[in-house]
């Protein structure tokens, strides 16, 4: 850190993100960034990986093929995110193998929200709406986020969540428009699903120990309460239109903030399952290891194909 | 003949239908992201093209006259898929080489539906026929892949063809309803091309330094209805939402 050479560049990058420029791969950066960018991207990824399996678990039993085929389509599209945001994760220096690992091991997180379970056709909708929806709000500052790569795949994934959110919505908006039956279930998901997504923006400002050296790589441009409010504010009158309760007897108009009020959110329980204890943090977690050390024989003769084939070439 | 027609479009799309639910299972389990997707790929092909089939034949059936009603509120014994495509997901090699084994066959029938007189089934080919040539490189790849690959990988694969081995000459069964859509022109007759069928996939074993299974025994059923123990669950999964909340808009 004495090294005067290093203190210039350190100079530099930092007057290169304050001038919005893009930092690339090949370019020099601080060992701490290149950690937070790996940690944050990464646990993106994973996210998007682990998301698959709460609403895969609905493919079998869509209601109609159309909703079948959109639902397919959905997964496939976080399966895309994740695939795209590894390969960004990549250009750090690190190996999608080693990602896996980290997320196997317990070490590296993933978003909490997909520890819950989905039971009924509703939770669908639910998430697509409120969970996508929190994401968008996460997301779309990381478009103009200082690391190249990042930016570039945010963009794509934000398109493709605005669409998944307005299918979720209205999946929701067709079950509130349904029986009695189909309301019901759709106030039931709205019930489950609403605080924990308020949970998505992460702990209050004051305990939130990352905000201040990502807010300068503009890794985060707002603060998780900012953007848990502005969620809010979005939220509660699409709730309205279709007829549904927000879960939250504080939840008030608040004239003079032109925001709402809401109540106290449930801290303990987003430690809880921060902490591995969520109600499917289990489940996740050894499907995923199981589906990685079931195809290891796979990947190991995609490789042996692969090496056979090269060496036949050599030869030639 | 409109029931015949009826008759003979779930006759080809069931299979689309339950090959597609199949692939649906595996959706974030499979051994890598690249291949979760492709799978889920295949499956949106297949059921894509089960919506025009199932879209055409409720315009010609009387007491099933939507798409969904026809996928999801029909008993067991009239759905009339092949018992390959309701074979479970065993492990990697047995998804792989139930595809295989169907897509050869698929690609084929498709080739030949392009050249029906009915309009409709033509152009329902015409947009399917390139889905199926990927579906069909991408299974007749991995086939070669875990074949060539390592000797677990050979293993498994052989034991997966061996095991499905039995249930490849169903689809070259012609039930009377078939025969009499191949004279009136619009049915597709799939005797013309069963040995390209075998001869394609001995190829390709061939490639894969796999064996062509000898075995003269087959199994059939799937087309008149009569199943394996596999597809009351996958039934049950599939008309779950609208068995349990009928006659509701989703």
């Amino acid at each position: 850190m004495n090294d005067p050479q290093q203190a210039i560049r350190e100079k530099q990058f930092e007057a290169k993100i304050a001038r919005d420029e893009k930092i690339e791969p090949k370019d020099w950066m601080p060992e701490k960034y290149r950690q937070t960018h790996i940690r944050q991207i990464s646990q993106h990824a994973h996210s998007e990986v682990v998301g698959m399996l709460p609403e895969g678990n609905w493919i079998t039993r869509a209601p109609t093929l159309r909703r079948k085929v959109a639902l397919l389509a959905k997964v496939q599209d976080e399966a895309g995110h994740g695939l795209y945001l590894y390969a960004a994760c990549e250009t750090l220096g690190v190996s999608r193998d080693e990602l896996y690992e980290q997320l196997h091991s317990g070490k590296a997180k993933y978003s909490s929200i997909f520890n819950y379970p989905t039971i009924t056709w509703a939770d669908i909708g639910a998430i697509g709406w409120l969970v996508d929806g929190a994401a968008i709000i996460n997301q779309v500052p990381l478009c103009n986020t200082s690391y190249g790569p990042y930016a570039r795949a945010m963009i794509r994934v934000c398109k493709e969540e605005s669409f998944h959110q307005r299918q979720g919505y209205e999946i929701m908006m067709k079950l509130a428009n349904g029986t009695p039956e189909q309301k019901a279930m759709a106030q039931d998901a709205l019930n489950r699903w609403w605080w924990p997504s308020l949970m998505m923006f992460g702990p209050t400002d004051a305990e939130s120990v990352h905000t201040e050296q990502s807010m300068k790589w503009k890794l985060k441009r707002k603060s998780n309460d900012e953007l848990r409010q502005q969620f809010i504010d979005q939220t509660v009158p699409q709730a309205e239109l279709i007829g549904l309760t927000i879960p939250d007897p504080d939840l008030k108009w608040n004239e003079a903030r032109q925001s709402y009020d809401f109540g106290p959110i449930d801290w303990d329980e987003f430690w809880q399952v921060v902490k591995g204890h969520g109600p499917c943090n289990k489940e996740r977690m050894n499907a995923r290891v199981s589906a990685w050390k079931e195809g290891e024989w796979v990947r190991d003769a995609a490789m042996c194909y692969a090496e056979k084939k090269a060496a036949k070439k050599e030869v030639v | 003949m409109k029931q015949d027609l009826y008759t003979y479009i779930l006759g080809i799309a069931d299979n689309n239908l339950i090959l597609g639910q199949r692939l649906g299972e595996l959706c974030g389990h499979g051994p890598s992201l690249e291949t979760d997707i492709a799978c889920t790929n295949i499956s949106l092909d297949l059921l894509g093209q089960v919506r025009s089939y199932y879209q055409y034949a409720a315009q010609l059936n009387e007491r099933l006259t939507s798409e969904d009603q026809i996928a999801f509120m029909r008993t067991e014994r009239e759905y009339l898929n092949v018992l390959l495509v309701e074979q479970p997901n065993t492990n990697f090699a047995y998804t792989i080489a139930r595809q295989f084994l169907y897509d050869i066959f698929h690609k084929l029938f498709i080739q030949n539906l392009q050249n029906s007189t009915d309009q409709t089934l033509v152009a329902i080919a015409n947009k399917a026929i390139k889905e199926v040539s990927y579906h069909q490189r991408f299974s007749s790849d991995w086939i070669v892949r875990l074949g060539d690959g390592t000797d677990e990988s050979h293993e498994k694969i052989q034991t997966a063809i061996d095991d499905l081995w039995t249930y490849t000459n169903e689809l070259f069964q012609l039930t009377p309803n078939d025969e009499q859509m191949i004279k009136a022109g619009k049915g597709v007759n799939t005797a013309l091309f069963k040995d390209t069928y075998y001869a394609q996939i001995n190829s390709i074993l061939n490639e894969a330094t796999l064996a062509t299974p000898q075995s003269k025994w087959f199994q059939k059923g799937g087309k008149e209805g009569i199943h394996t123990e596999h597809m009351g669950y996958i039934l049950s999964d599939l008309q779950y939402m609208q068995r349990t909340y009928p006659n509701m808009e989703w």
